[in-house]
């Protein structure tokens, strides 16, 4: 019974439209730049996925906070500038306790500032909504590129040198794939994805 | 001058930041439906991001200077704003027929991470001024060959294939870019960035 009635709830609701029904990447197609980029190795993206959360959760909890006192005019740049801000706070982060992920995602990790789907859920859903609400709404769309970013760097890392994490799993004769760990391989992997999905949702495209 | 045409020409082929480094993929995708948008785009983003580059350089120096360059994102940032605005302005006052082609390109370029992207890279290579000039020019150059092959291809494509559902819109863009970059990756070699 519990189940059930958690179910119509507005913080489940939040949760699954980022997760499933709206996620970022598969259904929106939105952040497409880094996602593909980082995603040769488990562990950036794992790193980049977590990222994206904390800023995403961040900056729309901050101008959600702020939401009445900034001026319809120059919100674009109040945005960016926060972002920037928590963008800052992430790469100085990584440096600081990662450096060898900080060094493997190089100028990707600054780019989370152009990342559309920060800049996104700060217009569709922090300027209209009370700060409860935006820190799961940030988490649900965090989790749902995390999520994608994970499959797509699983797939890439296992067939372009059979490891997981750094763990040997294929067997010792695979022929490493090398294309997979270049930028063909990832935009391979992302329409296929797409297409499974979109297959097995039944959502297409009307165009 | 021959080490400038070589980076030039790098970052057009097979340094492409489109099809080998993966950036812009936001506006690729969303404005590659026919040519005529496409070439506008391209266009716009040449110009931005050859201008942005040259101008965030002497900006990256002063921060270095004065020690804070920490902050360089923040400044990178609003230094592109500044310049797409001012850019439109100008261009809405003394060249309106230029304006009328492409300038409803120009806010769009503001959340294009190929700008940003370039200014990054010519902070993590140690680009001289000269050599963020060409760097900048020869990527957004690279930049719009790979929009407008892109969009090409899916004029062609929206008039005779016969898709199966799910790949038809975003997904099969992917598959076209994949094949794009694979062929890109035949230049490798050809000169180094």
């Amino acid at each position: 019974m519990k189940w059930i009635r958690l179910r119509y709830t507005k913080w489940f609701n939040i949760l699954k439209d980022g997760l499933h029904r709206n996620n970022p990447i598969v259904v929106a197609v939105l952040g497409i730049c880094s996602s593909l980029a980082v995603t040769n190795r488990v562990e950036n993206a794992i790193a980049m996925g977590l990222g994206v959360t904390f800023v995403v959760m961040a900056s729309s909890a901050f101008i959600s906070l702020i939401r009445n006192f900034i001026p319809g005019k120059v919100r674009m740049v109040t945005y960016m500038v926060i972002i920037s801000a928590f963008v800052i706070i992430v790469q100085m982060f990584l440096e600081a306790y990662f450096p060898s992920i900080a060094s493997a995602l190089g100028a990707y990790v600054g780019l989370i500032i152009t990342n559309c789907i920060v800049m996104g859920r700060a217009e569709a859903f922090a300027v209209k909504n009370p700060v409860r609400y935006t820190l799961v709404d940030g988490f649900a769309s965090g989790m749902g590129y995390t999520l994608v970013l994970l499959v797509v760097s699983i797939v890439r890392e296992l067939l372009a040198s059979g490891t997981l994490l750094g763990y040997q799993i294929m067997p010792d004769t695979w022929p490493n794939w090398v294309v997979m760990s270049i930028a063909p391989g990832g935009f391979f992997v992302l329409g296929l994805l797409i297409w499974g999905i979109r297959e097995w949702s039944k959502f297409y495209e009307t165009n | 001058m021959s080490n400038l045409f070589e980076l030039i020409l790098a970052s057009i082929l097979n340094h492409n930041i489109a099809l080998v480094y993966i950036l812009g993929m936001c506006p690729l995708i969303a404005i590659s439906t026919n040519v005529k948008n496409a070439k506008g785009m391209g266009l716009a983003v040449i110009i931005v991001v050859t201008l942005t580059a040259i101008i965030n350089w002497p900006i990256y120096q002063l921060l270095l200077a004065t020690g804070t360059e920490k902050l360089a994102l923040l400044v990178f940032i609003i230094t592109i704003a500044a310049v797409v605005q001012l850019l439109e302005i100008f261009m809405e006052k003394f060249v309106p027929s230029m304006y009328n082609a492409f300038g409803i390109f120009l806010p769009l370029i503001t959340v294009n991470c190929v700008v940003l992207a370039v200014s990054l890279f010519f902070v993590n290579r140690e680009y001289t001024f000269g050599e963020t000039a060409a760097f900048g020019f020869g990527s957004s150059v690279g930049w719009a060959l790979a929009i407008i092959l892109l969009a090409g291809i899916r004029e062609k494509m929206a008039k005779i294939s016969d898709l199966p559902k799910g790949l038809q819109g975003k997904a099969i863009v992917f598959i076209i870019l994949g094949i794009l970059a694979l062929a890109f990756i035949g230049f490798t070699g050809l000169a180094s960035i």
